[in-house]
C-alpha cells in the first residue's frame, strides 16, 4: 500500500506524470474492478502541471479515487446503476471542489453497490469488486472500489460514503483505514443520496495520518448543505492514557473475535485504561436502521423517472407506464427491494408501526452512545462480525443485512467511527472500529495512531493483486 | 339546472388556497430568480430546482419572512418551530418525485379573514398556513386529451407557495369569492404577492351538502372559476340528493371551458403521500424572524380605512372603496396632497376607477398614464371652474387611451371653460338674433328658453355650462 509520505518520496526521484501513468497501467491490468470510470486525460494533465510546479495545495500531485456516488463535474457519475450509466453531473460535490483546491489528482470513480445499497459491492451494475487479498472474495461495500483500490495499490487516497458502514466495511475487508465522520462535519452537497439523515462522505487511506489529512481537506463549512455543522478539522495528535470502552454487545465470529481480543489484551490493555460498556439498545439498531434507510431511499430514488436524465426509453407511452418501465429496467433487484420496503414502511397505517418506532429506537441508540462516551474517550469493537465473504456467499438479503450489525448503530447516533486494520486471520484482514464523541475525530485519530504504531509489523502486508 | 347563489346553511365550503409569493427575488430552496414570466422555458433553473441527484435544498429566509408576514396579517399563530416534509408522488412536473411541503408542523395555525356579506361582517376562520414549493408547469400541444406528448417548463419549479386552509365555514359560492377577494387585497398590501401574474393563486375547494360526502374540486385557477365550479357542484349534489342518490366522497376536476366538474378519482383511489420530515433540511425556529417581521408589517386595509377617514375627512363610503386596492389608496393620497381630499376621493372612486375598470385596467395603469400630480392639476382647474366636469372626463379618457400633456390636451381640444363675460355676450347675441323665441318665452312658452340655451351651446361647441347659461338668459329676459 502506498502512503502519502511514500508517494511524496517517489515524487522526488520521478515525475508525477510517470507515476500517474504507471498507476493507470496498473489499474488497466488489474483484476479488482475497483473503478467504473477513469479520469485519465485530466489526471495526466494535472500531473504535468504538478511537474511544472503549477499544482499547489495540501494534496498537490497526490492521486485520489472518488466513489461513484459523489458528483464530479463533466465526469460520469453512475452510482453503479444502469439508471445513471450515462449521467454526467454539471456540478462538483463540495468535497470534490475541496480536492481540486488542494491540488489533488482525481484518477477515477470507484465501483460500489448500486446506489450504495449493499455490503459486498455485488449489487453493482458494473460487476463485483474483488478483494486485493483474495480475488475470490468480496472487497466489502458499499464503497468496495475505494477500499480495493487502496489495498491493491491503485490509489493513495480515496473518498467513500458511509450510510450504515459503507466506508468501514470495505476498509476492514481491504486492510485499510476509513472514517465515518460525525454527521454534519463533511458537506453532503453533491453526494447522490441513499439515506440523507444517516450518511456522510468520509476519507479512506492506507494509514491513520493520511486518513486525517484527507479529512482536513474535505471537512468544513458549506452553506449548501443545511445539515452541515460549519466546523473545520485539523489533526493535532494528543498523547494521553485514553479511557477505552469495549462494547459488550458488538461481537463477531471466532475468527474475528480471536484477533480482536488478542489486540485488546496485548496492545490496548497495557497502554490504556480499559472498561467494558453495555449498549442495551443494540438489539433495536439493525431493524431501526433498515427502516429509516429504506424509507428515505424510497423517496430519494423517486426522481429517476427517465424524464430529465439517466436511463430513458425510446418509445413514448402514458406517464404511468413510461416511468414504471424505466424504473423496472433501470434499477437492480436490491434497489427495488429497498424502495418497496421503504414505500411500505411510510404508507398510511404502517408509518406509526415502523417509521415512528424506528425514530424512537434511534433516540435510544443515541442516548446509549452519549452515556457510554461520557464515561469513555473512545469505544472499540470489531468493525465486521466476519472475515471477507466469498463472492456469492451471501445470497440471502437478510443474512447480508445482519453483517451491518456493528456498523449501523454509529450512523443512527451520528457519532464518528474509524476502522483500522489490526492484523490478519487466514490471510484476510480484520478491522477494529474506534468510536468517539461528536466532532472528536481528533481523539479517535490520536488513539488509532498509537494502535497503528504498536501493530506496524502485523498490518503492513501487501495484497496479492 | 338552477345555480345556488344566496347563503344556504346546509351547504358547507372550505378552501385550500395556494398563493405564490411571487414578489420575492428568488425561489424557495435555490437562488434562481422569480422573474421568469417573460422568458423562455427552462431558463430559470439550476441543479436544485431541476432535482438533479446530489443537489440539496437551502431555505430562502426571505420567503419564510414573507410567509410569517402573511400569517401575522391573517391573525394566525406563528408556531415556535416549523418543519418541512416530503410529500411523495410521481408526476412529470415534479422533478424530485416529491414536493417539499409541510405536514404536522406547519408555519402557522388558526387565524381569520373578515369579509362583508349582505348579512354583515363575517369572520372566515383559518385552519393552518404552510409553506411549500411549486412544481413545474406542463404544456400540451392542442388539448390534454389529444396531445401526443407534453412539454415541461421548470421555471416555475421551486417558486415559494403558501397554502392557506380555511375551516369549512362558508355557505355559498359568493362567500367563497368574497373571501378570495379579501385575501388577495391583504396579500397585495403585504407586497409579497402580485395577483395579476399567471397562476399566482390556485384554489382547491371542498364542498358538501349536509348528509352527503365531501367532494374536493382540484386546482381552480381563477376567482370566477371558483364561484362557477362551486355553483355547478352544489347544484349537482342537490340533484343527486333530490333523486335519493348518495353523494360519494371523491376528487373532481373543474373544466373551465364547459363550466362543469368531472370526476377524477374516488376515495378508494386517494393517493397516499407518505409524508416524512425532509432530512436535508433542519427545523426552523421562528422567534428571531418573527421579531424582525413584526417591525415591517405595513398598514392593513381596516386600519387604513379608519386613517383615511380621520386624516382626510372623507366619508366611509369612499374610504371603504379606496382600501380595496392598496395602489388606488396610494394614488388617492398623492392626489389629496395637492387638492381638496373630498374632491379627490369622489373623482378617484367615482370616475377614474370606472374609466380604468372599463378598460380592464387597475391603478398601476393610472400611475403610468395619468400621474397623481396631473390628475390633481386637472381637479384644480375644475375647482377654479376653468374646465367643466365633462371636460375633466374627456381629458381622463384621452390620457388613459393616448397619453400626452394635460394643458396641451385642454388647449388643443378647446376644453378650457368659456369666461363668464363671453357667455354673457353670447346670451345677448342669442336674444338679439332670435326675437321669435324671445317673444314666445315672454308669452309664457317656457320651453323657448331651451332654444336660446341651445344657441349658446352651439356657439361654444358645448363648453358652456347649460344650467348657468339658462340662469343668465332668464335674468336678461326678465329685466
Ligand atoms: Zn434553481
Amino acid at each position: 500500500m502506498i502512503t502519502v509520505k511514500e508517494w511524496k518520496e517517489r515524487l522526488e526521484s520521478e515525475s508525477c506524470y510517470d507515476l500517474i501513468s504507471e498507476l493507470f497501467d496498473r489499474i488497466e491490468r488489474s483484476k479488482l474492478n475497483a473503478f467504473i470510470t477513469l479520469n485519465k486525460d485530466e489526471a495526466l494533465r494535472l500531473a504535468e502541471e504538478f511537474d511544472r510546479g503549477k499544482l499547489k495545495g495540501k494534496l498537490a500531485g497526490i492521486p485520489v479515487a472518488v466513489k461513484d456516488n459523489i458528483s464530479t463535474k463533466g465526469l460520469r457519475t453512475t452510482c453503479a446503476s444502469k439508471m445513471l450509466h450515462d449521467y454526467v453531473p454539471p456540478f462538483d460535490a463540495h468535497v470534490v471542489e475541496r480536492l481540486r483546491q488542494e491540488g489533488a489528482i482525481i484518477i477515477g470513480k470507484t465501483n460500489m453497490d448500486e446506489f450504495a445499497m449493499g455490503t459486498t459491492t455485488e449489487t453493482s451494475f458494473f460487476g463485483v469488486v474483488r478483494n486485493p487479498f483474495d480475488l475470490e472474495r468480496v472487497a466489502g461495500g458499499s464503497s468496495g472500489g475505494s477500499g480495493a483500490c487502496l489495498g491493491g495499490e491503485e490509489s493513495v487516497l480515496a473518498l467513500g460514503s458511509d450510510t450504515g458502514g459503507s466506508i468501514r466495511c470495505p476498509a476492514s475487508f481491504c486492510g485499510v483505514v476509513g472514517l465515518k465522520p460525525t454527521y454534519g462535519l463533511v458537506s453532503r452537497y453533491g453526494l447522490i443520496p441513499y439515506a440523507n439523515s444517516l450518511e456522510q462522505i468520509g476519507p479512506m487511506a492506507c494509514c491513520v495520518e493520511d486518513c486525517a489529512l484527507l479529512l482536513e481537506v474535505i471537512a468544513g463549512r458549506d452553506w449548501r448543505d443545511s445539515t452541515n455543522a460549519g466546523r473545520e478539522f485539523e489533526f493535532r495528535p494528543v498523547d494521553r492514557k485514553f479511557r477505552v470502552g469495549v462494547i459488550r454487545e458488538m461481537g463477531g465470529n471466532d475468527d474475528v473475535m480471536g484477533k480482536f481480543e488478542e489486540v485488546v489484551n496485548d496492545i490496548v490493555r497495557p497502554n490504556f485504561e480499559v472498561v467494558e460498556v453495555s449498549m442495551p439498545s443494540f438489539m433495536f439498531a439493525l431493524p431501526a436502521y433498515y427502516i429509516i434507510a429504506m424509507s428515505e431511499a424510497s423517496s430519494n430514488l423517486a426522481r429517476y423517472d427517465g424524464v430529465r436524465y439517466g436511463y430513458a426509453l425510446e418509445k413514448l407511452d402514458t406517464w404511468t407506464r413510461y416511468f414504471s418501465k424505466v424504473r423496472a429496467e433501470g434499477f437492480g433487484e436490491e434497489v427495488k427491494r429497498r424502495i418497496m420496503l421503504g414505500t411500505y414502511a411510510l404508507s398510511a397505517g404502517y408509518y406509526g408501526k415502523y417509521y415512528l418506532k424506528a425514530l424512537k429506537a434511534r433516540t435510544l441508540v443515541k442516548r446509549d452512545f452519549e452515556r457510554a462516551l461520557k464515561d469513555c474517550d473512545v469505544l472499540i469493537a470489531p468493525t465486521m462480525p466476519a472475515l471477507p465473504f466469498r463472492i456469492g456467499e451471501l445470497a440471502d438479503p437478510l443474512t447480508m443485512y445482519k453483517m451491518d450489525v456493528n456498523t449501523v448503530p454509529i450512523n443512527l447516533a451520528g457519532v464518528p467511527a474509524l476502522s483500522i486494520p489490526i492484523g490478519f486471520v487466514k490471510g484476510l484482514p480484520v478491522g477494529m472500529q474506534i468510536i468517539g464523541r461528536f466532532f472528536e475525530e481528533n481523539t479517535i485519530f490520536s488513539f488509532a495512531l498509537k494502535i497503528e504504531e504498536a501493530l506496524r509489523d502485523e498490518v503492513q502486508r501487501k495484497g496479492v493483486a | 339546472m338552477g345555480y345556488a347563489t344566496s347563503m344556504e346553511p346546509d351547504v358547507i365550503i372550505g378552501l385550500e388556497v395556494h398563493v405564490q409569493l411571487n414578489k420575492l427575488k428568488t425561489k424557495l430552496f435555490c437562488s434562481c430568480p422569480l422573474d421568469y414570466h417573460e422568458d423562455e422555458p427552462n431558463t430559470h433553473v439550476c441543479p436544485v430546482c431541476l432535482g438533479l441527484p446530489g443537489a440539496m435544498p437551502v431555505v430562502n429566509k426571505e420567503a419564510v419572512k414573507a410567509a410569517i408576514k402573511v400569517a401575522l396579517a391573517l391573525h394566525a399563530e406563528v408556531q415556535p418551530f416549523t418543519v418541512f416534509d416530503r410529500k411523495n408522488y410521481f408526476y412529470p412536473d415534479l422533478p424530485k418525485g416529491f414536493q417539499i411541503s409541510q405536514y404536522d408542523r406547519p408555519l402557522a395555525l388558526g387565524g381569520y379573514v373578515t369579509i362583508e356579506t349582505e348579512e354583515g361582517e363575517k369572520k372566515i376562520t383559518l385552519k393552518r398556513i404552510h409553506m411549500e414549493e411549486d412544481p413545474g408547469k406542463l404544456t400540451y400541444k392542442g388539448s390534454i386529451t389529444t396531445a401526443k406528448y407534453c412539454l415541461i417548463d421548470y421555471n416555475r419549479s421551486g417558486v415559494p407557495l403558501l397554502e392557506i386552509v380555511t375551516e369549512p365555514v362558508m355557505h355559498s359560492p359568493k362567500e367563497a369569492r368574497l373571501f378570495l377577494n379579501k385575501l388577495r387585497i391583504i396579500l397585495e398590501y403585504l407586497d409579497v404577492f402580485d395577483g395579476s401574474l399567471e397562476g399566482a393563486m390556485r384554489v382547491d375547494a371542498n364542498v358538501s351538502i349536509r348528509g352527503g360526502g365531501r367532494v374536493e374540486i382540484k386546482n381552480i385557477s381563477s376567482f370566477k372559476g371558483v364561484e362557477r365550479a362551486l355553483s355547478y357542484e352544489i347544484a349537482r349534489q342537490k340533484n343527486l340528493l333530490r333523486m335519493g342518490r348518495k353523494v360519494e366522497r371523491e376528487t373532481r376536476h373543474f373544466d373551465e371551458v364547459n363550466n362543469i366538474t368531472v370526476s377524477l378519482r374516488s376515495k378508494e383511489e386517494e393517493q397516499d403521500y407518505r409524508y416524512f420530515p425532509e432530512p436535508d433540511l433542519v427545523p426552523i425556529y421562528t422567534a428571531e424572524l418573527l421579531e424582525e417581521v413584526k417591525g415591517t408589517l405595513p398598514e392593513m386595509p381596516e386600519e387604513k380605512r379608519e386613517r383615511l377617514k380621520a386624516q382626510y375627512g372623507i366619508g366611509d363610503n369612499f374610504a371603504k372603496v379606496l382600501v380595496l386596492d392598496k395602489v388606488m389608496a396610494d394614488y388617492f393620497e398623492e392626489v389629496a396632497k395637492h387638492v381638496d381630499p373630498k374632491l379627490a376621493a369622489s373623482w378617484v372612486v367615482d370616475v377614474l376607477r370606472g374609466e380604468l375598470n372599463y378598460r380592464g385596467k387597475d391603478f398601476r395603469f393610472a400611475y403610468e398614464m395619468l400621474k397623481p400630480e396631473e390628475f390633481a392639476k386637472l381637479l384644480r382647474y375644475f375647482r377654479e371652474e376653468r374646465i367643466t366636469e365633462k371636460g375633466v372626463v374627456e381629458v381622463i379618457r384621452i390620457k388613459l387611451d393616448h397619453g400626452g400633456d394635460v394643458d396641451e390636451i385642454i388647449r388643443s381640444r378647446g376644453l378650457f371653460a368659456i369666461p363668464k363675460e363671453e357667455i354673457e355676450r353670447l346670451c345677448r347675441e342669442a336674444i338679439e338674433k332670435n326675437p321669435k323665441a324671445v317673444a314666445d318665452y315672454k308669452g309664457g312658452k317656457k320651453k323657448a328658453l331651451d332654444f336660446l340655451v341651445g344657441y349658446v351651446m352651439k356657439a361654444t361647441r358645448g363648453r358652456a355650462n347649460p344650467a348657468e347659461t339658462a340662469q343668465i338668459l332668464k335674468k336678461m329676459l326678465e329685466e
